[in-house]
This record gives structure tokens, C-alpha cells and sequence, in this order.
């Protein structure tokens, strides 16, 4: 276990050290498109908009954070690993050395949940200063954590997968894109017709969302999501391990 | 003679096509032992099969009597890998890049500091310690592949295109590296499609060609069996012709005796491209 756990924290040591270096730069870029946001949608087009009671800023600070902790923990965990894996070519490194494929997987899921968690905690200082109706309570760290698990998760998958650059912007543009705008992130999915509802219920972010939303405002908390959540992060990480076997045949 | 690496019918396909055929070869530890042979003929597979990071489709191969399928992390524990590409982060320091390889290797903190030190002086880096790889030039960079791949002192250190895309000066310096390791008491095991590398370097050479060995032994035992001395005659609008004799005084004699429309005679020593060129009617590094 104590063997486990060095070789994990040595693969995020890296990583970590990537990040001392360029924490600065790493934060910005992942922040700016989530304040832009929050600026456009929730003081632009949704100024005078209510849902349930609340505010639209209120309804929407909630969606910006989960959608800040998909893209921080997806971008912080995959685009560095793709770039090590088919530019750098070091990521053999890994492979060469005798620490197993679970470590491996785990080492490179948390630099990509350290980096959900900086950009995510940054945009929820922001919303916290917006916003007094949030509840920053256990609940709403519990799924903060679990879904920058589960995207760092999607994001190793990704990196371990994509056989070229444009593979993964093939896999931004046709999947993450449409996330960022479908999950409920920025609406509230109950006004949509039910197929709709169906095929975006498939995204994790829509779990994301919902989950972070009402434990951020106090609501009923929706348990079926936060386990689908936790089953997207069991098959994505399932997916990490079966990449990486593939990978050193 | 201990022998350290062991391939028995070796072979790997990849899509239909055999990256390696059938390979048996043996490499005695201690030595120098160099795979020759041009792009494409199979010698990063060899490595990447010996090392572990690609299944053989069939055939086995030991590593220090470890079975390369069979106990991959006991093979990882007593090789050293140095890949043809330069495998290190480029946005680490030279000494992060070393630290995270021992990291990995389950070296402790005050032992790595020690083995890092100790390395980089052996290579003369110590200057460069704390400068991030990128900034490093080519040569700075290989040496630094060569001492992070040392960090857990393997027994066999595999080198794959070691100089490829250096200059002269650099590539002897680091010649010289790789016979002081060797003479330190590392298996050397390196391909190379440089013919003057293979002959400077390696005690005992296998061609390689289209996966298939088609000749080992000493650099001296190959040009043995072809004739230690070349005869290159050029005739106008011809191609160069070869001959090989067994000493100079018969390449001399038969040199005499050309017709004189051959414009150009050339005496010299045979070498391992001759060699190659003649069990293959091809150029090891292409034209």
C-alpha cells in the first residue's frame, strides 16, 4: 500500500512540478473562458431572469464551477500527457519503469484534479463574492472533488487514446464543446422536452451540474446523479487502465 | 561467458508485416554488442521487445535470465533504456528529469541526491544541474538521456540510435562516454546505422535486415569472411564495382592488371558497410 502510493505521488510529482512552475499561467488560461462566462450569461442575458426563486447569477455560478472543474481537470490531465506521449515521447518513462498501471493511472488522474481544484476554487471565490446565496458545505465538496475526478479520469482516457493532435481537438470540438453548453450549465434542463432531457442526462456534466447546483443552494440533492457520476468515473478510469495495458502491446 | 541477453526465434508482426523474424542471438555480458542495420530493419523493435514495452508475437527473450513477457518488472529492474528520441521533459530541469526516473526506481531521497551529483559529474553536467533540458543543446540533451537512464545502475543499458543527429565532435564524445561504461562494467546493447559507429564502438556486431539477422560476429570476423581489403573500380558510366581479396598485396596485383578503360581504382579496407551491402545488395544508411 506504502509502495502504491509513493509510485502514485511520484508520477503527480512531475506534474506538480510543471505546475510550480507555470501555476501563474496554468490558472489564467483556465479561468478566463469561465469568467467570460459568468460576465456575458450572468450579468449579460441573464440579468432580470429568475429560476425557482433564485437569481439567474445565483442559478448560474454553481454551473460555471462544474464546468470550470470539467475543463481545468480534463485540459490539466490529458493535454499534458498527450503532449509527453506523442511529442515529448517520454511518457515510456512510465512504461520502463517498474510501478504498476493502476499508479500510473491514479499519478496522472490527480495532477489533472489538482488543476480542476485550483481553477474551480478560484472561479468559487469569484462566485462567493457575487453571490450570498451559495452553501459551500461539505456536500458541495464532495461532488466539487468527484467530478474533477471524473473528468481528469476522461481526460487520461483521452490522452492515452488520441493518436494525434487533431484527435484531441476532434474529441474537444465534438463532445466537450457541446457539453459545455448542453449540461444545464447555463439553463435549467426541466424546461426541455423529455428526449432531449434523455440524451443529455448520457453527458456527466449534466450530473455535475445538478449535483454542485443544489448542494450549492441548498436543494434537494439528486443521489441518482451523484452516482451516475461515480459510474462515469468507474468506467473512465476502467478505460484508463485498459489504454494503458494496450498501449505496451 | 555470462550471457546476459537471449532471443530464441524472436519475432514480432505488426499489421501482417514482421518487424523481426525468427531471431536468435545472444549478447555476453560485458560487452559491447551493436545492431546494424538501415531504417526499417527492425532494430527499435528488438529494443522495444527486449525492454519491454512490446509483446514478441512469438519466440522469448531473456534479459539477465528474466523472461521479458513473463517478468517484465524484473527486467525493468536491471536495464537502462536510452531511446532513439530523447524521452525527457523538455520543461524539467536536468536534475528534475534525473529525479523523477529515480523517483520511479524507488530511490530514497538522500540516495538520489548522491547518485544525481555523482552522474552528472561523471559526464561533466554538473554546471548545467538546474537548466531546463530545452535550453540544453543536442548533445547536452543526449548525455542527459544517457545519465537519467543510469539513475538505478542497470546492468545492461539499451541505446537506440544513440548519435543519431549529432555532429562529429559530439558524436565521439559521446563514444567515449559509452566506452567508459562499458569499461565501468555495463552491458552495452545499441543499434545504429552508422557503419563507422558500429566499428568504433561495438565488440561484436549483428546485421539486421528486413528483421531477419543475416550476419554476427566481431567487426574483424565479418570483413574476415569477405576479405579484409576492397578493391573499387569505376569504368565510365558504370556503376563502382567491388572486389574483395584477403590482403593488400592481392588487391594490389589484381588493381595492376585492370583494362585501362577502368578510370578510377580505389584500394582501401573493407569495412562493415561492405559487408552489408553484399549479403544484401543494399546500403545501410540508404542513398
Amino acid at each position: 500500500m506504502v509502495s502504491v502510493l509513493s509510485d502514485i505521488y511520484s508520477v503527480l510529482w512531475v506534474d506538480l512540478r510543471f505546475l510550480r512552475r507555470h501555476w501563474l499561467r496554468t490558472l489564467a488560461t483556465s479561468i478566463v473562458s469561465p469568467i467570460l462566462y459568468l460576465v456575458a450569461f450572468g450579468f449579460g442575458l441573464g440579468r432580470g431572469i429568475s429560476f425557482g426563486g433564485y437569481g439567474y447569477l445565483d442559478f448560474v455560478i454553481p454551473g460555471i464551477i462544474a464546468l470550470t472543474a470539467m475543463t481545468g481537470s480534463y485540459n490539466g490531465a490529458g493535454m499534458k500527457l498527450h503532449v509527453d506521449r506523442l511529442f515529448y515521447k517520454c511518457f515510456d518513462e512510465y512504461l520502463l519503469s517498474p510501478i504498476s498501471m493502476f499508479s500510473l493511472a491514479v499519478g496522472k488522474t490527480l495532477i489533472g484534479v489538482v488543476r480542476g481544484l485550483l481553477a474551480s476554487g478560484a472561479l468559487l471565490a469569484v462566485g462567493i463574492v457575487l453571490s450570498s446565496s451559495l452553501i459551500i458545505g461539505p456536500l458541495f465538496v464532495l461532488v466539487l472533488v468527484t467530478s474533477c475526478f471524473v473528468f481528469s479520469f476522461l481526460g487520461v482516457l483521452v490522452g492515452l487514446l488520441a493518436k494525434s493532435h487533431q484527435d484531441m481537438g476532434t474529441f474537444s470540438t465534438l463532445v466537450i464543446l457541446p457539453m459545455t453548453f448542453l449540461s444545464g450549465t447555463f439553463f435549467s434542463l426541466s424546461q426541455l422536452p423529455d428526449a432531449v432531457k434523455a440524451v443529455l442526462y448520457v453527458l456527466p456534466l449534466t450530473h455535475s451540474s445538478e449535483s454542485l447546483r443544489a448542494a450549492a443552494l441548498g436543494q434537494p440533492f439528486p443521489w441518482l446523479s451523484f452516482l451516475a457520476l461515480l459510474g462515469f468515473g468507474l468506467v473512465f478510469f476502467a478505460g484508463c487502465l485498459l489504454a494503458l495495458k494496450r498501449i505496451s502491446v | 561467458m555470462e550471457e546476459i541477453i537471449q532471443t530464441d526465434k524472436l519475432t514480432k508482426i505488426y499489421d501482417g508485416v514482421s518487424a523481426i523474424q525468427d531471431l536468435v542471438l545472444t549478447v555476453h555480458a560485458g560487452e559491447i554488442f551493436g545492431f546494424l542495420g538501415p531504417n526499417g530493419a527492425g532494430k527499435t523493435t528488438t529494443i522495444r521487445v527486449l525492454t519491454t514495452l512490446t509483446k514478441p508475437t512469438s519466440g522469448h527473450a531473456l534479459v539477465s535470465s528474466f523472461d521479458v513477457v513473463k517478468e517484465p518488472d524484473k527486467v525493468k529492474k536491471v536495464i537502462g533504456v536510452v531511446q532513439q528520441h530523447l524521452s525527457l521533459d523538455r520543461d524539467l530541469t536536468v536534475r528534475e528529469n534525473m529525479e523523477f526516473r529515480a523517483r520511479l526506481r524507488h530511490i530514497g531521497s538522500s540516495e538520489r541526491k548522491r547518485r544525481i551529483d555523482a552522474l552528472l559529474d561523471y559526464v561533466g553536467l554538473t554546471d548545467q544541474a538546474n537548466r531546463i533540458v530545452d535550453k540544453l543543446s543536442g548533445g547536452m540533451k543526449k548525455r542527459v538521456s544517457i545519465v537519467s537512464s543510469l539513475m538505478h545502475r542497470p546492468k545492461v543499458l539499451f541505446l537506440d540510435e544513440p548519435t543519431v543527429g549529432l555532429d562529429a565532435q559530439t558524436r565521439r564524445r559521446l563514444w567515449e562516454l559509452i566506452r567508459r561504461l562499458n569499461l565501468d562494467g555495463t552491458t552495452i546493447f545499441l543499434t545504429t546505422h552508422y557503419i563507422e559507429e558500429a566499428e568504433a564502438l561495438c565488440q561484436r556486431v549483428g546485421i539486421l535486415h528486413h528483421g531477419r539477422l543475416i550476419a554476427l560476429g566481431t567487426p574483424l570476423q565479418l570483413r574476415n569472411k569477405l576479405g579484409l581489403v576492397t578493391v573499387e573500380t569505376l569504368v565510365r558510366n558504370k556503376e563502382t564495382h567491388y572486389q574483395y581479396f584477403a590482403d593488400r598485396a592481392a588487391a594490389t596485383s589484381y588493381a595492376q592488371n585492370l583494362p585501362p578503360e577502368v578510370k578510377t581504382i580505389i584500394i582501401r579496407d573493407s569495412n562493415l558497410e561492405d559487408v552489408f551491402v553484399e549479403q544484401t545488395g543494399e546500403k545501410v544508411e540508404g542513398d
